[in-house]
């Protein structure tokens, strides 16, 4: 069994949804990574904040953002135990984040420290 | 209290008092010493009160035979000379304590030290537990291989076995340092929970026993709050969750002595006493910064001790169950969380979740199955509920599951099939 991290890529729910929403996108995630669990398939799991947040580029310049095109914005990753990318990819089809378009789940295996020469 | 009753009553809450302090003195090298003095003062006991009649002081006159016993073993043969004596004559500074300290200090902290060296990762939790209904509760063996459905010989190998390797590794009976505690405590919140869960789900026959291994767990938990150093949150969570679960005693077991669910509970035995003790500690537990899976049970316990069914209840129990699994899966906890889903969110939800568990080996996901498709495919509600009854293992469990269908088959006006 390998891990994945799955990684959520949508702009900032503040921006766009009522406290009220968000509330809602809460459990909707939280049920998800629960539901992850309880088939002893999570690892770990961490939202990104979107305040406080910066960008240091190639010139060692600091600034507030952007972070790349709006809806690829990284909002948070949790990390899965899957046999295979597809069956972690099925993991992900189950995030609220998928609920908004143009918003997307990136599925990246995680390296094992053999792997790396 | 009358004669008879008062020294098995004096040996549960003294012996291990006495043996804490003497093991503390002499160390785990004379560990079986310590138990001998400790046994052999309640056998004088024995014999001088029953042609005495019981002295006004029970206790302070164990005490005293037992520190007189300690003193002449100390004084006694190649023990002094080669081992005491020398540091006798080598340490002029300090005076020589040949007294064996009673106080209700030292009979405290030594107990808590015997908590922490007993419940020590070198060896296994089961000799963990032994020992520690052995030393710290004062249990009898043939109680503990009751308690562990074995049998004497067994439990008597496993804690020689258990005392030869604390002597090996050279455990000492000591507070661990303030960098190490919160690491050890981890263990001994462990043995204690185990023991707590041996004497809660245990299929032994013995109620009292039992409930006695409930409170044993218990008992250590609240020494551990009451002295500085081990009172922390988690502590305390453990304590609140094992009030929670205990406030249910008296409604878990019918007339028959068999097993009564959850829902099917009479909800007048729930003792509230005990759950308001439940919700003094989870307050306590309520401070630092730490979250353990001991707060997320303790804050499901709780839920479980309210009876009205509301969304409120489900809900909450439902996210406390999300974070629990992250932090600490278990098959139980995937089981009860999906149950919980299934009032919050819905049965329907609940069966996609639910099949993809695929715990196949257990009744319990069964029997789960069974309860999600009742009322929605009679069909695979019964298909489910007889996978359980062909996994369940006692009997009141294969009724529990024969009732369930025979139920199903009734509403439907079927024929009742075997």
């Amino acid at each position: 069994m390998d891990e994945y991290a799955l990684i959520m890529r949508h702009e900032d729910g503040s921006k766009i949804a009522s406290p009220e929403q968000m509330e809602i996108w809460m459990k909707a995630t939280m049920d998800w990574i629960g539901g992850i669990a309880a088939q002893n398939k999570f690892v770990s799991g961490t939202g990104l904040l979107f305040d406080d947040a910066k960008v240091v580029h190639h010139d060692k310049m600091v600034t507030n953002g952007p972070f790349g095109e709006i809806k690829e914005t990284i909002g948070g990753l949790i990390v899965v135990k899957a046999d295979s990318v597809e069956e972690a990819a099925e993991f992900a089809k189950g995030c609220p984040v998928l609920g908004g378009e143009g918003n997307t789940m990136e599925v990246r295996k995680i390296a094992r420290r053999h792997d790396a020469q | 209290m009358k004669d008879q009753e008062l020294i098995p009553h004096l040996f549960r809450t003294e012996y291990r008092k006495i043996v804490a302090v003497l093991c503390k003195r002499f160390g785990f090298e004379q560990i079986e010493t310590a138990e001998d003095i400790a046994s052999e003062t309640f056998l004088t006991a024995a014999q001088n009160w029953s042609y005495n009649g019981a002295p006004p002081n029970p206790a302070a006159w164990l005490y005293n035979v037992a520190k007189n016993k300690a003193k002449n073993y100390l004084q006694r043969g190649s023990t002094f000379e080669t081992k005491v004596a020398p540091r006798i004559i080598n340490d002029t500074d300090t005076s020589y304590e040949n007294d064996l300290d009673l106080s209700p200090q030292n009979i405290n902290d030594s107990q808590l030290q015997m908590m922490f060296a007993i419940c020590h990762p070198v060896i296994q939790p089961e000799a963990q537990i032994g020992l520690s209904l052995r030393i710290l509760c004062g249990f009898g063996i043939e109680e503990i291989a009751e308690a562990f459905l074995s049998n004497k010989e067994t439990i008597n190998k496993r804690l020689f076995r258990a005392k030869e390797k604390l002597r090996e590794e050279k455990i000492k009976i000591e507070f661990p340092g303030p960098t190490e505690i919160e690491n050890r405590l981890e263990t001994v919140l462990t043995t204690i929970y185990l023991l707590f869960s041996e004497g809660y789900y245990s299929v032994s026959q013995n109620q009292t026993l039992r409930k006695d291994l409930c409170l044993e767990a218990m008992r250590l938990c609240t020494m551990l709050t009451e002295n500085e150093p081990t009172n922390l949150p988690q502590v305390n969570a453990l304590l609140s969750l094992m009030y929670f679960h205990s406030s249910r005693f008296d409604a878990r077991i019918n007339k028959n002595g068999e097993m009564v669910l959850y829902g099917e509970q009479d909800t007048s035995l729930w003792s509230n006493e005990l759950i308001a003790k439940g919700v003094y500690y989870f307050h306590k537990a309520a401070s630092g910064n730490k979250l353990s899976k001991y707060h997320l049970e303790a804050g499901i316990a709780y839920w479980n001790t309210q009876k009205d069914d509301t969304k409120e209840k489900w809900e909450n129990m439902l996210q406390l169950y999300n974070r629990l699994l992250q932090i600490a899966y278990s098959p139980v906890a995937a089981l009860n969380r999906t149950y919980a889903l299934a009032k919050a969110n819905g049965k329907e939800e609940a069966i996609i979740e639910a099949e993809k568990l695929k715990l196949a080996n257990n009744q319990f996901y069964f029997a789960l199955l069974g309860e999600l498709y009742t009322g929605i495919d009679r069909e695979k509600a019964i298909e489910n509920f007889k996978a359980a009854l062909s996994l369940a293992k006692t009997a009141a469990d294969k009724q529990a599951m024969q009732r369930k269908m025979d139920e199903l088959r009734k509403n439907s006006g079927s024929i009742n099939l075997p």
